[in-house]
């Protein structure tokens, strides 16, 4: 700002310093998105992983014996679903309405927390059955995929409970629409994660 | 004249610069009805792949792993747009230039390793008795 004063100060010959490109002054948004990039880059060898071993079943279960479509479908819609009450939540607090965000982010909070508990259920069930993580290379590989993904929600959803407490405190401060935006951001990144999750793991699991 | 003009110039400028900064510069918030578009299309997306897998709509195998796949990569797109809110503007392109950047990453990653190691398992496979009994 006072390098700015000063160039304009000296002449107008000196207009063309930065006039049009105003430079993020802030740069959490680039940073939080320049983390989900490498984010992206873990799930991506997780993939990969899941990709590689996960036909090398030892004379165990298969994808298509384990998987129960119904359940993914219902995870896949709490999802879906918290990342749009998620949406509605940025919206109010666009509008500056802190108890309608406060409300929506709790709706994202229960439908995070659905998800959550559907995809343990799933899991206690598999190893339940004895198709543990330890049973085949292709199941150490899903339980790492899947697990990962979970994990994120997870810690998602304490992020979530704590800016809610944040917000509750000190109101929709810039620091608060600041860090909600970073979670939204995580938020919608895990669901797009999740789109890979159920057609690379699930959908083509089952069809082969 | 000229001195006071330019700082006031100057000055409104920042003023403009800092309310566009406080109104939500960086921060892309969509509209409702970007995030109902988004919802709407990503629900259909959704369910159509596990309609073709569940009901088994298709008789090739192949052809409905093509499809689902298809629509995951839209889904995809679907939701970077509407929900991630991705532009070519956004943090003045540098947002897309690491996401480009990301994706060659996950494409060199993901089809590499398939490829070879698909390639790998095809010529390690165990010698056929047939095979063992004609070795050179």
């Amino acid at each position: 700002m006072s390098t700015h004063a000063m160039s304009a100060n000296a002449a107008d010959a000196n207009d063309f310093i930065v006039r049009e490109d105003h430079h993020p002054e802030n740069g959490t948004m680039l940073g939080f998105w320049l983390y989900l990039m490498s984010d992206c880059l873990i799930f991506a060898v997780l993939f990969a992983t899941y990709g590689v071993v996960g036909s090398n079943y030892a004379a165990g279960p298969s994808p298509a014996d384990l998987f129960d479509l119904d359940i993914v479908a219902v995870n896949t819609a709490m999802l879906l679903l918290s990342s749009i009450t998620y949406g509605f939540a940025m919206l109010e607090m666009a509008r500056k309405r802190t108890n309608m965000t406060l409300v929506w982010l709790a709706i994202t909070g229960v439908f995070g927390l659905c998800f959550i508990g559907i995809e343990l259920y799933e899991f206690h069930h598999l190893i339940h059955i004895g198709a543990g993580p330890q049973r085949s290379a292709f199941l150490s590989a899903f339980f790492t995929l899947v697990g990962t993904h979970g994990l994120h929600v997870s810690f998602g959803l304490i992020w979530l409970v704590t800016l809610m407490t944040q917000v509750r405190k000190h109101g929709l401060t810039t620091e608060n629409r600041r860090r909600l935006n970073c979670l939204s951001l995580f938020w919608h990144f895990l669901d797009v994660i999740w789109i890979g999750v159920f057609t690379f793991v699930y959908l083509m699991g089952v069809l082969r | 004249m000229s001195t006071v003009n330019s700082h006031l110039d100057a000055h409104g400028e920042d003023t403009r610069n800092f309310h566009g900064h406080d109104d939500g510069h960086g921060e892309a918030h969509g509209s409702f009805k970007g995030y109902v578009t988004g919802f709407l299309l990503s629900v259909v997306l959704t369910a159509i792949p596990f309609w073709l897998v569940m009901e088994e709509v298709l008789p090739s195998k192949q052809l409905t792993i093509a499809i689902v796949l298809a629509f995951a990569l839209v889904q995809v797109l679907v939701h970077m747009v509407y929900f991630l809110h991705m532009n070519t503007q956004s943090e003045g392109g540098w947002n897309m230039l690491a996401l480009i950047f990301t994706l060659i990453l996950v494409v060199i990653t993901f089809a590499g390793s398939l490829w070879v190691m698909y390639h790998m398992n095809e010529n390690m496979m165990p010698l056929s008795v047939h095979e063992a009994k004609n070795l050179p």
